[in-house]
């Protein structure tokens, strides 16, 4: 299990093959999150973030085959089009890759201390949080 | 007793501030009450922490409700809900 949360970019495929090494595993299920189309900066909690990616990581190995995870995280000043956050998430099968990928992002994005604030012509304003981010977490009760 | 305060986010810019020691009296045993009593300072205190305002609030890094206990050495952080992902 690897979670990192830092300023540099990271690379999807390396990180990939860093998680395929056991040959149990069968399946990998990954997702990346982008930044659309305003700059961005995001702030974090340095130790509780960590710490809180770790306890989702291990509720979704509690519900499902979590053979290996990898979640990171970046903070700092983000362009367009850059990437933010990525899942990859290891299992015999792809049934419980894709379920745990989904649940660890649900959660992380309701539960992780992570803060956008956005800048446009207009000036720099802090994103709200959105209902339906909450919604979403309803499926997994 | 000395707890260690903590403000992420608009939180921190409106306070003007990132965290503070303070040293709360003995009235003050939850994180409710300690977010009571940041309030009862005022200004851009009592605004920040308004009761309508949406204030999560984590106890030694972990999300905590307002009756969660506070004890002396304590670090409790106050922040808008999570944005992340």
């Amino acid at each position: 299990m690897k979670v990192s949360v830092q300023k540099e970019d990271f690379d999807l495929g390396r990180e990939v093959r860093d998680i395929s090494g056991n040959d149990k595993i069968g399946a990998v299920a990954s997702f990346v999150g982008l930044v659309r189309d305003v700059r961005m900066t995001l702030e974090h909690y340095p130790g509780m973030t960590e710490g809180s990616i770790r306890s989702i990581v291990d509720e979704a190995a509690g519900r499902w085959q979590v053979m290996d995870c990898t979640v990171i995280h970046r903070y700092g000043d983000l362009e367009p089009n850059a990437q933010i956050v990525m899942v990859a998430v290891a299992s015999a099968h792809r049934g419980d890759a894709f379920a745990a990928c989904e649940f660890i992002m649900d959660y992380l994005k309701t539960q992780a201390p992570f803060w956008k604030k956005e800048h446009t012509a207009g000036g720099a304003a802090w994103v709200e949080a959105r209902a339906s981010d909450d919604e979403a977490l309803k499926k997994w009760k | 007793m000395k707890v260690r305060v903590l403000f992420f986010a608009s939180l921190r810019e409106k306070l003007g501030c990132g965290g503070e020691e303070i040293d709360a009296p003995p009235t003050v045993a939850t994180v409710g009450a300690l977010r009571e009593h940041l309030r009862a300072r005022g200004g851009a205190w009592a605004e920040v922490f308004a009761p309508t305002r949406a204030v999560r609030a984590a106890l030694n890094q972990s999300m905590a409700q307002p009756g969660a206990h506070i004890k002396a050495g304590d670090e409790i952080a106050f922040f808008p809900p999570v944005t992340g992902g």
